[in-house]
């Protein structure tokens, strides 16, 4: 069995300043070491600062994601040298002494699928090493501090995925839920990191670092499933190791560090003191917090009957999703749930597609009411759908324009049947002795029509002129 | 002129006019060049402090307002950093780094017109109790060059016997400001935990120790108290004294105290003459009017064990920045790799530092964290209910500040654990975040100063300083014959 585990490292983007000065979080259009300070540089006889605003971010992520928040949290130092850690060593938090961290023990439901979170901790992002050239053939390597002490949460999972595509819909969902929450911008480069680890089976454990972008992730994974199920088959023990995912050649590449074996020699850190976490504020916050993907896909599944597949991708895509609570009602909500889903997010699946879709809640609300009473084809409606997205024009033009008016009256339909019947006796004599073959009958009818027809008048009136022919 | 005038003298010559503050900085300048050939105190001394004194004299001339020191010439232990004055914690390591800023206690003391007169001698990172683990040479004593003036804040406690300076701040980890105090028979105190910030103090064991005044007078430490001390934004430990004015009712005298004489601190490994003027304090205190009772802190036993498992695991830490890539010595990069750069630069560290940094990472490091880490902050917390539990008997404490006399430098350098268990009178208060004062109270028959240590509980320094005060008010001592 796969056993995969992640560790989700998410900028609080949304914040001001750095975890523990002044300093800004948005270092990203800055010149090299030109926003930092005396504190996120580490000079000697510098304090740390703590921004409550973090503490706060973070409790609101841990609340999302279903965390205990304990009575107190802490911080401590975890030590190792690096050049881009100004302290050579940084400021985290730590449970092994007891739950010490903003967040332990949380869970979240994707596609039916529990992922338990072990725990979420505040901590500060090292500087930014820059190699000329490759990181191992590099002669020069040039330190940039503008991202030292940029608040971040570690988020890590329990090994609790069993497929590639479960990671996938998880970092979505979880890139959603920060952004919905207002702690992160998820897609700024850099701003949501992902490390994974892998076990297949009795298999060593393996952790692939360095995945750039959260949306690589799933492809290292599935090299990583290759290269371990070929090397079971052939009988040769997968080795523990920290692996790097190697984003030019798409393969993970053993990193031969010894980081598994490294003493991080955690310490409290006691230039923080310990902060009483105040229960109202939880409470506060709890209340304040908006609905939760896991919620609002409940709530999709019980009061509008839409099927759980169809709520889960609905719910988990925060565009989609407002898209659909304001152009649904009572009786349209499954149909506009169907546009969303089988038809839009096909036109649109990016961020920048989304943003260029020309489509209004009314278009969509228009288009459910139209297949609901019977006015539009859902085929014609499809059509419809993929001229406003480019004009944004009403629904009513676009279907005057393109004749996609709904033929249902009995004798217009009645009269393009019978041309059918004249044309393919040969369909029809079959449909008399195999009434599974009558669809072709109906294909023919909206290939004249082209697709106006009703499908479901058609069918009824073809059944009945075939029982009555002899 | 006197130059051994307190900081209340000083403050209210310059003040009527009869002192210029120019004549007094240069006098104080021609002392320290007189007498540093003898007792080393400086490592640094600040020449534009003529220059700042000649503008303050224009100031008081004319009449402009003036902060509350009116040029009283400060010496800084060279572990605080001074903007634009190199900082180097008596370190190569450090040797040429010169702070962008103010540590708080310097912009507090600059901001009344203090004038920094240089930086002074302490062991290496503050770490040693003799001041002979400084890479520029160990300071002396002023009593007897031959002999060790306490340490690590060797050069605070020097500068200002020695009467190169008014006053001195120094920093106190596990005594280091009372142990100079103490030898140089000065006054030296060691804060409560967050009564000062620590911001721009470079850390050596950031959760115990404190930056403190020395002075010749009890009014002097508490005039400093006044600037240096309350909440500081830069520092998220420090704690909110209500503006206390530790000056006022200074002299309201003991009579009613309870004083606990601390019964561990007065026992075996004791010197005679230390012993003998402990007990005569203690009558002196009970004639003023004190009530002295003994009091047993069975925990002290293992203090000396539990504040050096903490303080190396802090230093540790503390002081793995020093890997010379921002600043430090001249010491080019070319031909290394990063972790071989950084061993060979990291060998710079001297002795008693290194030893430190290894004990601290290996108190730390996975599987025996529990063994000693964990139990060295047990020991701290038990330490820490005794004391609350002494508290709720008496008003202050009171020891003998060091259980031996000064003794002659290089003697015990090769003894360090001999040398870290003279520090068992000092270490509680740190380990207990509380305030302690050392006072000088009398002279050994060999020559050597004694100082008495009252201490009180968390935040009281008012009551601490008043009881100082007393001690002060019934002590004769010799002046300095340098």
């Amino acid at each position: 069995m796969t056993k995969i585990g992640l560790e989700v490292h998410c900028q609080l983007t949304k914040l001001e300043s750095k975890l523990f000065c002044k300093c800004k979080t948005n270092y990203r259009t800055l010149p090299p070491n030109s926003n930092i300070c005396t504190i996120c540089t580490g000079l000697p006889g510098s304090l740390p600062m703590l921004n409550r605003k973090a503490v706060e971010k973070a409790t609101m992520i841990s609340l999302a994601l279903n965390c205990k928040i304990p009575e107190k949290i802490s911080f401590f130092r975890k030590n190792y040298f690096y050049p881009d850690l100004p302290k050579n060593f940084q400021i985290t938090q730590y449970n092994a002494y007891g739950p010490t961290s903003i967040g332990s023990d949380g869970k979240i439901g994707i596609e039916g699928k529990e992922i338990r979170i072990r725990r979420i901790q505040l901590e500060e992002d090292p500087g930014r090493l820059i190699y000329e050239g490759s990181s191992e053939k590099t002669m020069v390597t040039l330190v940039d501090y503008n991202r030292a002490g940029t608040p971040l949460v570690e988020i890590v999972t329990e090994p609790d995925f069993e497929t590639p595509k479960q990671v996938r819909i998880f970092l979505n969902v979880l890139a959603d839920l920060v952004e919905n929450i207002g702690i992160s911008d998820p897609y700024l480069e850099g701003a949501l990191r992902v490390d994974a680890n892998i076990s297949m089976g009795e298999g060593n454990r393996v952790e692939i670092k360095n995945v750039g972008s959260f949306r690589d992730v799933e492809k290292a994974l599935h090299f990583e499933i290759t290269r371990q199920t070929s090397l079971i088959e052939r009988n040769i023990p997968v080795q523990a190791e920290t692996r790097h995912w190697d984003d030019a050649r798409r393969i993970t590449v053993s990193s031969r560090s010894k980081e598994e074996e490294q003493d991080y020699r955690y310490l409290p850190e006691a230039d923080i003191p310990i902060i009483v976490m105040n229960r109202d504020s939880i409470e506060y916050m709890k209340k304040q917090m908006p609905e939760s993907i896991v919620a609002r896909r409940e709530r999709y599944i019980q009061k509008y009957d839409i099927s759980p597949q169809v709520a889960d991708v609905l719910s988990s895509d925060r565009f989609y999703s407002d898209l659909f609570e304001k152009s649904h009602n009572e009786k349209n909500a499954k149909e506009v749930a169907n546009i969303i889903t089988t038809d839009l997010m096909g036109f649109a699946d990016t961020r920048e597609k989304k943003m260029e879709l020309k489509i209004t809640a009314q278009h969509v609300s228009d288009l459910a009411n139209s297949i609901v009473n019977n006015k539009l084809t859902r085929n014609s409606a499809k059509i419809a759908l993929q001229e406003m997205v480019k004009d944004g024009k009403p629904l009513a033009d676009v279907v005057a324009k393109l004749d996609l008016g709904h033929v249902s009256d009995m004798s217009s339909i009645e009269k393009i049947i019978d041309e059918v019947f004249q044309d393919e006796l040969q369909a029809v004599s079959e449909a008399k002795q195999n009434p599974d073959t009558i669809n072709y009958l109906v294909g023919k009818v909206m290939r004249k029509t082209k697709g106006k027809a009703d499908p479901t008048v058609t069918l009824d009136i073809i059944r009945k002129k075939l029982s009555t022919q002899e | 002129m006197n130059l051994g005038i307190s900081a209340k003298e000083f403050i209210s010559q310059v003040r009527e006019g009869s002192l210029s503050v120019e004549e007094f900085v240069a006098k104080t300048l021609d002392r320290i060049n007189q007498v540093e050939g003898k007792v080393h105190a400086f490592i640094t001394v600040d020449k534009n402090a003529i220059d700042k004194a000649k503008e303050l004299d224009k100031k008081i001339k004319s009449k402009e307002k003036v902060g509350k020191c009116f040029g009283l010439p400060i010496s800084v232990k060279d572990n605080i950093c001074t903007a634009g004055i190199r900082t180097t914690c008596a370190s190569k390591m450090l040797e040429n780094f010169v702070p962008p800023y103010d540590a708080t206690v310097i912009s507090k003391l600059k901001s009344e017109d203090a004038i920094i007169i240089g930086k002074v001698n302490l062991d290496e990172f503050a770490m040693g109790s003799t001041t002979e683990h400084s890479y520029f040479g160990p300071s002396k004593n002023p009593w007897n060059p031959e002999y060790v003036p306490g340490g690590s804040s060797g050069g605070s406690g020097v500068s200002v016997s020695a009467l190169e300076c008014i006053v001195s701040l120094g920093s106190d980890t596990g005594g280091s400001v009372r142990s100079p105090a103490s030898f140089c028979s000065v006054v030296g105190l060691k804060p409560t935990y967050g009564l000062v910030s620590r911001y721009g103090l470079v850390s050596y064991a950031n959760s115990i120790e404190q930056i403190g005044p020395i002075a010749r007078r009890v009014e002097d430490i508490a005039f400093i108290l006044n600037i240096i001390a309350g909440k500081d934004e830069h520092d998220n430990t420090t704690l909110d004294n209500k503006n206390e004015d530790y000056l006022t009712g200074l002299d309201s005298g003991i009579s009613g105290r309870r004083i606990g004489v601390i019964s561990q601190m007065i026992a075996e490994g004791i010197d005679d003459d230390v012993f003998s003027a402990t007990n005569n304090a203690i009558e002196k205190l009970q004639s003023l009017g004190a009530e002295c009772i003994p009091v047993s802190l069975d925990a002290v036993e293992y203090s000396v064990a539990a504040y050096y498992t903490i303080a190396a695991a802090e230093a540790s830490s503390n002081l793995a920045r020093y890997d010379n890539l921002r600043y430090g010595f001249d010491f080019g990069l070319e031909g290394y790799e990063f972790n071989a750069y950084v061993s060979k630069v990291r060998s710079n560290f001297g002795q008693e530092v290194t030893r430190r940094m290894l004990l601290g990472a290996f108190v730390l490091s996975a599987g025996y964290y529990g063994k000693y880490y964990l139990k060295a902050q047990k020991a701290r917390s038990m330490i820490k209910s005794q004391i609350d539990k002494a508290f709720k008997q008496v008003d202050l404490l009171i020891s003998p500040t060091m259980p031996i006399l000064p003794f002659k430098i290089g003697e015990k350098i090769n003894d360090p654990l001999k040398l870290y268990l003279s520090d068992i009178n000092t270490i509680t208060a740190n380990l207990s975040g509380i305030p302690a004062i050392s006072v000088p109270f009398a002279f050994s028959k060999s020559g050597l100063p004694i100082g008495i240590q009252l201490l009180a509980n968390s935040l009281e320094e008012k009551k601490l300083l008043q009881a100082a005060y007393a001690l002060q008010s019934i002590t004769r001592l010799p002046e300095i014959s340098i």
